[in-house]
């Protein structure tokens, strides 16, 4: 996935799209994190000036949802699904084997709703079912 | 010639994508469809050609069998291996019930026309035609109930929010499906979304509300994706907008992503998150209903309710209360998944046994080890053994079985599943995902894991089965909301449907 390298300036232009929205700020921190990869912590306080809210309570939303990150992304993504679905056909030893290889880049998922053809993974944003390491590993190419 | 090659996620999870891609390269003049997927998922790829007489299916098609299907004449239904026949005469699919999910996998989920063409918009225009009061008796009368899991009636609530007055209110769809094994309400977005759009537009004019929102999980891209198109659609062509389809009522519907989070499928937390707050739980009263979305009146459907609304205007209540038993009327769009041979959607009348749809649909597991338990209803439903297999699937049965129905997701578990390792990962998850909010959910879920962890190695068994038990009485009677007050459900169930599992012997 390509991401613009971080910028204050193209943040403040990208906050300025969502002036008119109702409830900003997670939105807001969403946009910050699609453009750059992740939540560069400098923007706490310019979402916190610019759409008058405390820096705490923006602090408070980036520490809340799962999703969102403060430090730059790995070059490849990879989520394995380990909910109920999933357990059911091999999920944890499927977690084990793909973070004895990529530990980095591998984080834990709850449900892609791909759960009559686990186990299910994401790879750079893309879909996997039935996934296998091996499966894994050609998405990642 | 058309062929259909569905662009639901789960068939590309499988290849879909490079099927129609070689499909393409071999047969350039093919006209391909990316229909939403049928539902029976274990049959993805699954290649649709359009013949003069019906539609004729092969599946599970991989990229490296299209060569043989052109050398067979598919485009004409020739004979293949991997024919299934007509698609319409498929057992699987044609003994279902297919109500909200009459036209997924059917029509091009982005194609205004197709949706026309198939009865779509039918139920709006009646709509229109009613005033708000009759609106909501349809609604009421047909006994369609929330399809999220709590299954309140969904005219009720729409009454409540008519009767609210105030000048701005709104529709807020909860398709924030974060239940392991279930993902109706994303086969039905990437499917046939309009449907959705109609439903909320249809909950607007019924309630004077001018703004929908979906709540959509970001687990869903495709889902976003589709969705996201359809409204653009919708909107230039005067469905969504100042006056919907000429008329005097306003209505237009806004994605709100979500970012990961299971609580906020929790219809309060969910309002926090769309206000782009921390998704925390608030207290009830005041109802969302009277008090929701910016302070305002709020109606909250899950996709399911709100996508039966337009059939339901369609085709009459009547129609639909036919179907089900008891207070659970109509049909529910059942999921069957995790380790089962045949997964996928069965939408059918409420008050299926269990075990229809477990062995005759789901074809008993995908290992063909034997089923040993199935968890209904998600994270927060309770595991079944399978001498509980004759419990009829509707609200009311599940409930005195020990249960709940929930959103309708069957997950099935082999007999190499331990069910105090999966009672310990209801707390675990319980753990990960609570709001924070209140303390027997927040506190509860941890000491719950390690309690859990203790019996699994043999420390003191009774004691702590004794302290479980007690742990999960203060939970259920403690937490504001039904993360930290169901999480006892799985553990509960698992400790006395599966007792051998919780005496210290690791399995």
């Amino acid at each position: 996935m390509k991401y613009s390298p971080w910028s204050q300036e193209q943040a403040l232009l990208l906050l300025a799209t969502l002036r008119e929205e109702k409830g900003p700020v997670l939105m807001a921190l969403q946009l910050m994190q699609k453009e750059f990869g992740y939540v560069d912590p400098a923007c706490v306080e310019l979402i916190a000036n610019f759409f008058n809210k405390s820096r705490a309570e923006v602090h408070g939303v980036l520490t809340f949802y799962h999703d969102l990150r403060t430090t730059p992304p790995t070059r490849h993504q990879i989520s394995i699904c380990v909910a109920e679905a999933c357990q059911a056909v091999g999920a944890r030893a499927l977690e084990k084997e793909v973070k004895g290889k990529f530990a980095n880049e591998t984080n834990d998922a709850y449900c892609f709703g791909n759960c009559a053809l686990g186990p299910a993974a994401m790879v750079n944003g893309k879909i996997i079912g039935r996934a296998t390491l091996a499966k894994i590993e050609k998405a990642r190419h | 010639m058309k062929i259909y090659v569905p662009g639901d996620s789960a068939a590309i999870s499988v290849g879909a994508d490079e099927v129609a891609r070689e499909i393409a390269r071999l047969v350039p003049s093919a006209h391909i469809v990316r229909n939403g997927s049928r539902g029976a998922l274990w049959l993805e790829t699954l290649v649709e050609v359009d013949t003069p007489t019906s539609r004729i299916a092969y599946g599970p098609v991989t990229p490296e069998d299209v060569a043989s299907l052109v050398e067979a004449d598919f485009l004409n239904g020739g004979a293949h291996p991997l024919s299934l026949g007509k698609t319409d005469q498929i057992e699987w699919l044609a003994s279902q019930d297919r109500v909200t999910f009459a036209r997924v996998g059917i029509i091009d989920p982005i194609s205004l026309d197709d949706y026309r063409a198939h009865g779509g918009l039918v139920g709006l225009t009646k709509a229109l035609e009613l005033s708000s009061d009759e609106l909501i008796a349809e609604v009421t009368e047909s006994g369609l109930r929330g399809r999220g899991g709590a299954g309140f009636p969904a005219g009720i609530k729409w009454r409540t929010v008519a009767q609210t007055p105030s000048v701005e209110k709104y529709i807020c769809c909860n398709a924030d499906e974060g239940d392991s094994g279930t993902f109706a309400d994303r086969m039905l977005i990437e499917g046939d979304p309009f449907t959705l759009i109609e439903g909320m537009t249809i909950a607007g004019i019924a309630v004077g509300a001018t703004k929908g929102i979906v709540y959509l999980r970001s687990e869903y891209p495709y889902a976003i994706a589709t969705l996201q198109k359809a409204i653009d659609s919708a909107r230039v062509n005067n469905w969504l907008g100042a006056s919907v389809l000429g008329s005097a009522h306003s209505f237009d519907i806004q994605i709100r992503v979500g970012a990961g989070s299971y609580v906020c499928g929790e219809e309060t937390a969910m309002l926090e998150s769309i206000e782009g707050k921390r998704g925390v739980v608030r207290a009830k009263p005041p109802l969302p209903a009277i008090e929701g979305l910016f302070g305002q009146p709020t109606v909250i459907n899950n996709v399911l309710t709100l996508s039966t609304v337009p059939m339901i205007l369609a085709q009459g209540a009547a129609a639909y209360k036919a179907r089900g038993v008891g207070r659970s009327l109509g049909t529910q769009v059942f999921q069957l998944a995790g380790n089962i041979a045949r997964g996928g959607i069965v939408e059918t009348a409420f008050g299926i046994p269990l075990n229809e749809l477990v062995n005759t649909y789901g074809g008993g597991t995908l290992t063909k080890r034997p089923v040993r338990a199935v968890q209904i209803g998600g994270p927060l439903g309770a595991y079944f053994s399978t001498e509980q297999f004759e419990t009829p699937m509707d609200y009311e049965s599940l409930i005195a079985a020990g249960g709940m129905l929930g959103h309708g997701g069957i997950v099935v578990f082999d007999d190499t599943v331990d069910l105090a390792v999966q009672a310990k990962f209801a707390m675990e998850f319980c753990a990960i995902e609570s709001c924070g909010k209140c303390t027997p959910c927040r506190i509860g879920s941890t000491r719950g894991a390690e309690t859990i962890d203790l019996i699994i190695n043999g420390v003191r068994i009774d004691e702590n089965k004794k302290l479980l038990l007690d742990l999960c009485e203060v939970m259920t009677d403690g937490s504001l909301c039904a993360m930290g007050g169901l999480t006892p459900l799985p553990v509960k169930s698992a400790m006395i449907n599966f007792p051998s599992d919780f005496n210290g012997v690791q399995k």
